[in-house]
């Protein structure tokens, strides 16, 4: 057999062809040149890059068969078809029931409902809560200041480049100065039919701002659905940001979600992603400490079960002195599921007196499930402390005989234990309700 | 009125035969002493009965109301209403008391049944004031850096919340100072008294737990086996003797 035949045959676009492109762009005839322009240098960089190869550290443990790019759609219309008004006014409606009285806003790559409303009480504040394509024409310098920013360091380069070509729309949230919005902003996406999705999420919480936002990503029936999604996250000098996602995109979906947090100053953010859905799912997180004082917590939690895959590569970099980061991600795994963590925590020479923290645990609820960890550091100061660490480890069979012993069968006592397990990263939220919405979407994994 | 009826028990954990023959009769109401010196199978006894999946039964029965119980797993053996008070009871971080007995409750239900909520806090509060448990307690995670006198009154709230026919009490005076054995006994009095009475097996190596939970029968283990019976003198006699005496009376035999 010669080695030519080993060669990746299959199309780098796929779906995403320069015909698709193109009349992607015809729909943004309303956006300003330099966006547009963005777009198409995006395309360029998603069309020239080839698929992720063996070759690659970065891509190491992933199933790499399992990343097609063929058989999607990103017509529009495709999706006002399928998306019907109807449903768009029940889920705004159960949205705006979570959301509390800041708006809550509901996308199909395009916002269902029309514009997003600022209340006007905040809007006097100066808080700006509008759609991506608004924002692009309105916020130029913010945009172009935050927008995707951040160099893609973990892998994704095409990925992330095919979702700026294509991103259609999303949410632009700023918080100027000093504003304390007290009720979380909630934002749903759905997919359905063989959509491909790219939502975005960017929030700018300035000086001293104070929100929370949540996110949930989910699908009408169980199509396969493509989502390349993204989320810019700064918090300026003191601002405290939250940040919450729950992944539930239908068992056939191929995801990929990029985050990006610059935290500066004294700063703190805690993020929190929650992975259920999709049947391969890549979350590559990005926390940059910019400034003195500055503090990102990261979180996850993922339960996988059947053959999905979930593939999280995460990145802490320490810029400046005293900064901290706490990275907790706890993976339940059950049936032949396979899940890969990788992180990095780098600290720059002259961020001394650095505390950061990287952990990654996997409950292994079966004997054919695979926990994949890949802890690293690499630090260039002399005086930090950084800790690192993965463990593996089985329901305890004492645990468990106990929770029996009171009548709990053996699968309830299971899923006791697993809650269990998450709690330690559950209730690091302090917002009540929240937590509780997340036990309930966990709770849909293990119904029988 | 029910009956647990434990008939020639044999016991091993891996090779090693613990168990060796047990044989003893309870019916509701009644509260038999297990007592005996460390080594002879105590404990063995009561994880076996409550279905330890490490506890291999290699001969003998037991039955509860006549029926063979050796074929249910665990869980099936407490629905039953048998239930174990542990020695060391498991600490759970993460699952908390309400959460957990909740469960316990709802197990206990039958299919697509709904528990209601008002009523069962109400009955667990009430449980609660009778064992002098501060109500925070519920939301701590199950025995999790629980002081031991903390753990064994957990136990006993558990067992009044399920009210079981048969109770396994395994050397739940162990580590408890004077206080709180008057409040643990006070708690499995309460219990004797009620009209379900459950019937009680207490596993203790000393005889001050049988000052405060009087026994019907007190029975002398020995080498996995039951070697004397009595009534509370038994106790008392033996806590004047010491347990070599027993030693010198079977280790012979």
């Amino acid at each position: 057999m010669s080695a030519s035949t080993l060669i990746e045959t299959k199309s780098p676009v796929g779906s995403f062809t320069s015909e698709a492109f193109a009349a992607h762009l015809a729909s943004q005839a309303n956006s300003p040149a330099w966006w547009l322009d963005r777009k198409r240098a995006a395309y360029e960089t998603f069309a020239s890059l080839p698929l992720p190869s063996r070759t690659n550290e970065s891509w190491r443990f992933s199933t790499l068969a399992g990343l097609t790019l063929d058989g999607f759609t990103t017509d529009v219309d495709f999706i006002k078809e399928q998306i019907t008004a109807s449903e768009a006014r029940i889920s705004a409606l159960e949205l705006k029931a979570k959301g509390g009285q800041m708006g809550a806003s509901f996308f199909s790559n395009i916002p269902h409902g029309g514009p997003l409303v600022t209340p006007l009480e905040l809007a006097s504040r100066g808080v700006i809560f509008t759609t991506l394509s608004e924002a692009v024409i309105k916020h130029e310098d913010l945009l172009k200041a935050h927008f995707m920013a951040q160099p893609q360091k973990l892998g994704s380069e095409k990925f992330a480049a095919l979702h700026t070509a294509f991103v259609h729309d999303g949410v632009f949230l700023y918080v100027p100065r000093g504003v304390e919005i007290p009720d979380p902003i909630v934002i749903l996406h759905r997919a359905t039919g063989r959509m491909a999705v790219f939502p975005h999420t960017l929030v700018i919480a300035e000086e001293n701002a104070k929100v929370t936002v949540c996110e949930s990503f989910d699908s009408t029936g169980s199509a396969s659905n493509f989502a390349c999604g993204a989320n810019d996250l700064y918090a300026g000098p003191g601002a405290q940001l939250t940040y919450v996602a729950a992944q539930n995109w239908s068992r056939d979906t191929l995801s990929f979600q990029f985050n990006s947090t610059v935290v500066r100053r004294d700063a703190r953010v805690r993020s929190l992603n929650l992975h259920l859905g999709a049947r391969q799912a890549r979350h590559e997180s990005l926390s940059l400490l910019q400034g003195t004082g500055a503090f990102s917590e990261m979180l996850a939690l993922t339960v996988a079960e059947g053959a999905q895959e979930f593939d999280q590569r995460t990145l802490q970099i320490h810029q400046a002195p005293n900064t901290k980061s706490d990275l907790l991600y706890k993976n339940a795994l059950r049936d032949q599921s396979k899940t890969i963590f990788s992180g990095l925590i780098v600290v720059d020479p002259d961020a001394q007196k650095t505390d950061a923290y990287q952990s990654n645990r996997n409950l292994m609820l079966s004997d054919d499930a695979e926990a994949n960890s890949l802890p690293g550091l690499e630090i260039q100061a002399n005086d930090v402390r950084c800790t690192h660490g993965a463990t593996s480890s089985r329901i305890d069979p004492e645990q468990e005989f106990y929770l029996q012993s009171r009548g709990i069968a053996k699968p309830d006592a299971d899923e006791l234990l697993t809650f269990g397990f998450f709690e330690e990263v559950l209730s690091r939220l302090d917002n009540e309700p929240l937590h509780d919405a997340l036990r309930g979407l966990i709770g849909t994994k293990f119904q029988r | 009125m029910s009956q647990l009826e434990i008939k020639d028990l044999h016991v091993a954990i891996g090779d090693k035969s613990i168990v060796k023959g047990f044989s003893l009769t309870i019916r509701s109401g009644e509260v038999h002493a297990i007592m005996g010196p460390n080594g002879t199978g105590k404990s063995t006894l009561a994880k076996a009965v409550a279905g330890h999946p490490d506890y291999t039964i290699t001969s003998g029965d037991v039955l509860l109301n006549g029926a063979s119980i050796l074929a249910q797993e665990a869980d099936e053996r407490a629905r039953s209403g048998l239930f174990l008070a542990f020695q060391y009871p498991s600490e759970i971080p993460g699952v908390s008391i309400a959460n957990f007995l909740r469960a316990a409750v709802q197990a206990r239900l039958a299919e697509g049944e709904e528990l209601d909520a008002t009523a069962y806090y109400k009955r667990l509060y009430a449980k609660m004031d009778l064992l002098k448990i501060d109500r925070k307690f519920t939301s701590r995670s199950v025995n999790d850096g629980f002081s031991g006198g903390e753990k064994k009154r957990c136990e006993i709230l558990q067992m009044a919340m399920l009210e079981p026919k048969f109770a396994l009490m395994d050397e739940t005076d162990s580590g408890l100072d004077i206080d709180a054995l008057r409040i643990v006994a006070d708690g499995v009095n309460a219990l004797r008294g009620g009209p379900s009475a459950p019937g009680i097996l207490l596993i203790t190596h000393y005889q001050r737990l049988l000052d405060h939970i009087v026994p019907d029968h007190v029975h002398v283990m020995w080498d996995g086996r039951i070697v004397k019976s009595g009534d509370k003198s038994l106790a008392l006699e033996l806590e004047a003797k010491g347990y070599d005496w027993v030693k010198k009376e079977f280790a012979a035999a």
